[in-house]
């Protein structure tokens, strides 16, 4: 299973330029809530497929502290590693 | 200063002028006169509801009237206390012996609203070495509940035991406890929980599950104990929690368990402890109200006629509904335009339902979620029905082709 950041960061970015709602450019320091105008409920749907993805559970309590791409990649990758 | 604290709230304003261009506020919606279980005055003209909760019409039952009055008058107005101090009266206890022994369980504690029932139980259950986790499409209750817990909290695909599986596998062997949180009937699409299928999965990983009976207190099982009941589970169900503003036609929550050393709870759970009690006039009409459910399955019998017939009309005319026909009728809306639209036109016409919108519905997608009470006269249900599709046709919403095998 990926464990590496930088890929994961490559799997966010990929899943969400698939998402027909997201239409601007994304980066790792794309901020998930202001800068993809996702509502809370998206934003968890969407760490639902990637979690799928990772075989990993991102608890809620860890995602409300999570601002960008870049701290989701890392969080998943901890998360990923410690399997 | 004020200015910039609620700066915040900026595009949560401009979403809500958006709605307020159909007319009314959806949300700000005034009943000036409560007239019956089934109707109210809104702009000064009589209005049928067609989205109340009141499952049962219990609200306006004239044993359950009377009980709240007696109650008011011999024990006043409200108990200006909490439950640990000075605000539990004979009424209180009684009410919990009553609804433990309705269950079947050794105890219950009473709470003055559902929404704090759900957010004492599972902060107070789930601690700081356990795990929550929670159905995708919880009530609003269950996720603020998370939060005032000190668990790790997870949530996994809405109704669907292989991923609850799959996340209590990932989790493996831990110190705590583990706490699986679904509701009897979701209240959005009116769909319930594969209860029978969750038990298994909790079984094998030696969880502790809890239900929520919100909307299946009173509707679903032979006694009306709700969907564990319906499911033939309820010993494999550690905690049930459930509210008197549905069925129950007042104001409450509870939870009831056969828990050993249950009642220690009473002086750990915050928003039980701190908190003023129920009044007395709401306790005694819920008492009446539990009792006459108690003796009368004809009630629950009729609220589910009306739900077949509701469902049943909104159906063939073409509506895109709820998975099943429950109590709770949603329509599916294309967007959300047209849902405030069709709310206002609904209103115009005199039937109230409620509009519901993302992120609060699941699937992104807006709904006109109605709910049938015992109550309703066919007459009712049958304008309704025709009312929706006289909106419909004048919207020019695009409907499914009409069923032939209506009946
Ligand atoms: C599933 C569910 N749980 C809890 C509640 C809260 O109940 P109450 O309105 O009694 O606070 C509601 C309804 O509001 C609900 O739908």
């Amino acid at each position: 299973m990926e464990t590496d950041p930088q890929a994961i960061t490559r799997l966010l970015i990929d899943t969400l330029a698939a998402n027909p709602r997201v239409t601007r450019e994304i980066t790792a320091e794309t901020v998930i809530v202001d800068d993809l105008a996702l509502d809370s409920l998206a934003v968890m749907n969407f760490v639902m497929e990637i979690e799928d993805r990772l075989d990993v559970s991102v608890p809620l309590d860890r995602l409300a502290e999570i601002r960008t791409i870049g701290d989701l990649a890392g969080c998943l990758a901890e998360l990923a590693g410690q399997r | 200063m004020s200015a910039s604290v609620l700066a915040k709230f900026a595009g949560l304003a401009e979403q809500r002028r958006v709605l307020l261009g159909g007319g009314r506020d959806p949300f700000g919606v005034v009943f000036e006169h409560a007239l019956s279980a089934t109707e109210a005055v809104v702009d000064g003209r009589k209005v049928t509801l067609f989205g109340s909760n009141n499952y049962l019409g219990l609200n306006h039952d004239p044993e359950c009237l009377r009980a709240a009055a007696e109650a008011a008058r011999s024990e006043g107005t409200g108990t200006t206390g909490s439950r640990i101090a000075n605000g539990t009266y004979g009424l209180h206890a009684e009410l919990e012996a009553e609804l433990a022994a309705f269950f079947g369980r050794r105890s219950c504690m009473v709470f003055t609203t559902g929404y704090q029932a759900n957010l004492g139980m599972l902060s107070v259950l789930a601690g700081k070495d356990d795990v929550l986790l929670l159905d995708a499409d919880s009530h609003a209750s269950i996720y603020d509940a998370s939060r005032l817990s000190q668990a790790q909290v997870i949530r996994f695909r809405h109704n669907d035991p292989d991923d609850l599986d799959r996340r209590l596998r990932r989790i493996g062997e831990i110190p705590g406890s583990k706490l699986v949180v679904v509701e009897g009937i979701y209240s959005m699409l009116g769909d319930a929980a594969p209860l029978a299928e969750f038990v298994e999965v909790k079984r094998r990983a030696g969880a502790a599950l809890l239900v929520d009976e919100a909307h299946s207190f009173g509707v679903l099982g032979e006694h009306g104990r709700g969907l564990a009941e319906a499911a033939g589970v309820e010993a494999d169900v550690e905690f049930v929690v459930g509210t008197f503003s549905k069925s129950l036609g007042s104001i409450g929550g509870y939870c009831v368990s056969d828990a050993e050393g249950f009642d220690i709870l009473r002086v750990a759970c915050r928003p039980y402890m701190f908190t003023a009690s129920a009044p007395p006039s709401v306790i005694a009409s819920t008492r009446a109200a539990l009792a006459r459910i108690a003796r009368d399955p004809g009630l629950r019998q009729r609220l589910w006629e009306n739900a077949r017939r509701f469902y049943g009309g909104l159906e063939n005319t073409g509506f895109r509904l709820g998975p099943r026909v429950s109590p709770i009728v949603a329509a599916r809306m294309p967007d959300v335009p047209t849902a405030v639209a069709f709310w206002n036109a609904l209103l115009d016409r005199g039937i109230y339902v409620n509009l519901t919108l993302p992120p609060a519905t699941p699937d992104g997608q807006p709904l006109l979620r109605c709910s049938v009470t015992a109550s309703h006269e066919v007459a009712q249900i049958d304008a309704a029905v025709a009312g929706f599709a006289a909106v419909a046709a004048a919207l020019r919403l695009s409907l499914a082709a009409p069923s032939p095998a209506a009946g």
